[in-house]
């Protein structure tokens, strides 16, 4: 399951409803982004996230069909927020639940890192100094290119 | 065809999407962006260095060479940022 949404959401309501009443699964794994804020020149007083409604969700549903055909999982969710956020809120959840932690674990990092690269959202962020777009970092990028196949 | 422009592109360009009719010989993204750069400072400007740009077509992530049809969604933008 994906959703995209302005609102927040209550991680362990989400955990319970994705997982209730599957008794197969072994083990769920749970990764939670939220808005950094780095101290001192590096501060920022809020983060705006665009994205391209419909591309969006399409892109993740995707991501989430990928994860769920390299592992064997017994759920899955991805939620991720847009809009205007401050520093502590929670920006994405993704949750891979499987009989297994091997699973679980991998499907978890694999949809977290493909998120990161593909899903279209762009954050903005204020600082005291104004408005700047964050930049991709070549980490995310190499990160995800671990889980290229061939 | 529908164009779509996201993060600092909307704020070079100045408009978040525009309708327009193309000239015949722009068949692929990288055409299209070549075109628009003759359109005004704010177009120069965000599509300068195509190496800085994504391009998706009818909501899909596509090469610059991909065949473009009328009727097509273009969308540019940078690097996502998400997660």
């Amino acid at each position: 399951m994906i959703r995209v949404q302005r609102e927040d959401f209550d991680v362990g309501a989400e955990i319970e409803r994705l997982a209730r009443d599957k008794t197969t699964i072994g083990g769920v794994v749970t990764f939670v982004g939220t808005v950094r804020s780095a101290g001192g020149a590096d501060a920022i007083t809020a983060m705006t996230l665009d994205h391209y409604p419909g591309m969006t969700e399409d892109e993740l549903a995707a991501i989430e069909a990928e994860a769920n055909k390299r592992w064997k999982l017994e759920a899955s969710l991805i939620v991720h927020r847009y809009g205007r956020l401050l520093p502590g809120e929670r920006i994405v959840l993704v949750v891979t639940a499987a009989a297994h932690r091997a699973a679980a674990f991998a499907a978890n990092e694999f949809l977290v890192d493909w998120l990161k690269t593909k899903a279209p959202f762009w954050k903005q962020e204020e600082t005291p100094q104004g408005a700047r777009w964050v930049e991709a970092q070549d980490s995310d990028d190499q990160a995800a290119k671990r889980w290229a196949k061939g | 065809m529908r164009l779509l422009y996201f993060a600092w592109l909307k704020t070079k360009i100045g408009k978040a999407e525009e309708t327009l009719e193309l000239p015949a010989d722009i068949v692929t993204p990288a055409a299209l962006v070549d075109w628009l750069k003759t359109r005004g400072p704010g177009f120069a400007d965000a599509l300068k260095d195509r190496r800085t740009l994504r391009v998706a077509v009818n909501r899909r992530h596509v090469d610059w060479d991909f065949a473009l049809k009328p009727g097509d969604e273009v969308a540019l933008f940078p690097p996502v940022t998400g997660g």
